[in-house]
């Protein structure tokens, strides 16, 4: 039985951190070029309180992410890395590109909150979703996302940061992780998205 | 910078002795569990009374003592035999059916079909080679759920004779000695092993076992500890405070479990619901 060894060997390489101090995960790897996510079947509500499920988005590029909306620190940042990301992209293709935020903290951010939270971060509404969803589809989520987290005793929600980038398909074609990191490989991916 | 230097030297100690640690173990290890009557099916669960759960790596301070509500958990691990049900009555999760994205290409492949199990499956071994999609999956079809990190831990921790086994050396040992041995091609029947203080059978010495959370507890997540996350729990800071620093058992199986994905499938990873 070696798979010990091997745990151990890999664990520093899944040991990326967002700054800040805020409580972090590192995030785990993910494959891309897989299957679709619009395989997935769990049911989410938007900030309107609209039930929907993640294949609405299916023809369009997305951007995907997860945060929670008590978050102090690198879910704002968060969201400034995604329109960090936006401001460089064609503008053909931005006008296509997808947002779509899931909360880890589906008790708290109900859609009123994340009405709210897309309000205050004064985003494009026709392209930005805000999402709640049960516990459990939320933890299938996180995995398929490659999304590390966990509940603190204090109420707030330690959590790698991860922006995956979907193809019109639904899989997965690249990923930034960490909070203000480079993310020229995704823009470059995404322009190329272009029709 | 001391304590920096403290802790690289011990996680480096840790993971560069390990190996000869555990043989060492195993050979004074006591003898195997005495075998009890097998359990034909993994059917029933056993009660785990309420209690405090002393993590052996807490994540924060505030989480070195974890109070734990009663809850149930399987008494044995899930079978071949009880996956056959499961994916006869769910296609979606049979071989070949299953997207990739949710199990990888290992996926029950010591299975003669998506059907059948064959000779490398014995129907009462525990089924392995399964996700952690695919175990969460059948757990819910029961009306269950994968335990927790902290509720298969706290089951685990119990010994044959007392809740918290833990500081028993021969215990500990024994663990040691099974995590030092090759896992052999057809995996043995579940219920072998010795009740342990709740009921529960084949906890430690059989398969390793998903849990629901696996991977996130690893990193001391507390915000207050200087702003440097870089601290892995099991190798960092909090690994001084660890509850018990001769537990290389629990430090294998936060170690294994951290390393995995959730489409992850391995031949000696099976797991059990709870409740």
């Amino acid at each position: 039985m070696r798979s010990w060894l091997l745990a151990i060997a890999l664990l520093a390489p899944t040991a990326a951190f967002a700054a800040d101090g805020h409580p972090t995960l590192p995030a785990s790897k993910v494959e891309t070029g897989g299957d679709s996510l619009y395989v997935l079947d769990g049911k989410y509500t938007d900030q309107d309180g609209k039930a929907v499920t993640l294949a609405k988005f299916r023809g369009k590029p997305v951007l995907i992410s997860m945060f929670y909306a008590t978050c102090p620190h690198a879910c704002p940042m968060l969201v400034s890395d995604v329109k960090r990301i936006e401001s460089e992209l064609d503008p053909a293709l931005r006008k296509e590109l997808q947002i779509v935020l899931v909360t880890f903290d589906p008790d708290r951010d109900t859609p009123d909150a994340l009405s709210k939270l897309r309000d205050l971060h004064k985003v494009e509404k026709d392209r930005w979703t805000f999402l709640r969803t049960d516990p459990g589809t939320v933890r299938e989520l996180a995995a398929v996302l490659g999304i590390r987290y966990r509940f603190t005793p204090d109420g707030a929600i330690g959590h790698s940061s991860v922006i995956t980038l979907l193809d019109r398909d639904g899989a997965v074609a690249g990923r930034v992780e960490g909070v203000r990191q480079p993310a020229d490989d995704i823009v470059r991916k995404l322009n190329a998205m272009k029709k | 910078m001391i304590e920096r230097a403290a802790i690289a030297a011990c996680c480096a100690l840790a993971c560069a002795l390990s190996a000869p640690a555990v043989s060492m173990a195993a050979e004074a290890g006591p003898a195997p569990a005495a075998s009890r009557a097998a359990g034909k099916k993994a059917g029933g669960m056993v009660a785990v009374g309420a209690g405090n759960h002393l993590p052996v790596y807490p994540p924060s301070p505030e989480e070195a003592v974890i109070p734990m509500k009663a809850f149930e958990i399987d008494r044995l691990p899930v079978t071949n035999g009880d996956y056959l049900a499961f994916v006869t009555k769910n296609p979606k999760w049979r071989r070949g059916q299953v997207p990739r994205l949710l199990a990888d290409a290992r996926y029950l492949q010591h299975w003669k079909g998506p059907l059948e199990l064959g000779p490398d499956a014995d129907p009462d071994a525990p089924v392995t080679r399964v996700s952690w999609f695919a175990a969460k999956a059948y757990c819910e079809a029961q009306g269950k759920h994968l335990p927790t990190e902290n509720e298969w831990e706290y089951a685990a921790a119990a010994s044959e004779t007392s809740p918290d086994g833990r500081s028993d050396p021969a215990f500990t040992a024994r663990l040691l000695g099974w995590y030092s041995r090759p896992t052999p091609k057809v995996l043995p029947k579940v219920g072998q092993g010795a009740p342990n203080h709740w009921g529960a059978q084949d906890m430690h010495g059989l398969v390793w076992e998903w849990v629901l959370d696996f991977g996130s507890t690893m990193v001391s997540s507390d915000s207050r500890e200087d702003g440097d996350p870089d601290k892995m729990r099991f190798c960092g800071a909090s690994a001084i405070n660890a509850g018990d620093k001769e537990d290389y058992a629990a430090f294998m199986r936060y170690a294994f479990r951290s390393s995995l994905q959730g489409p992850y499938t391995v031949g000696n990873l099976g797991f059990r619901c709870a409740r």
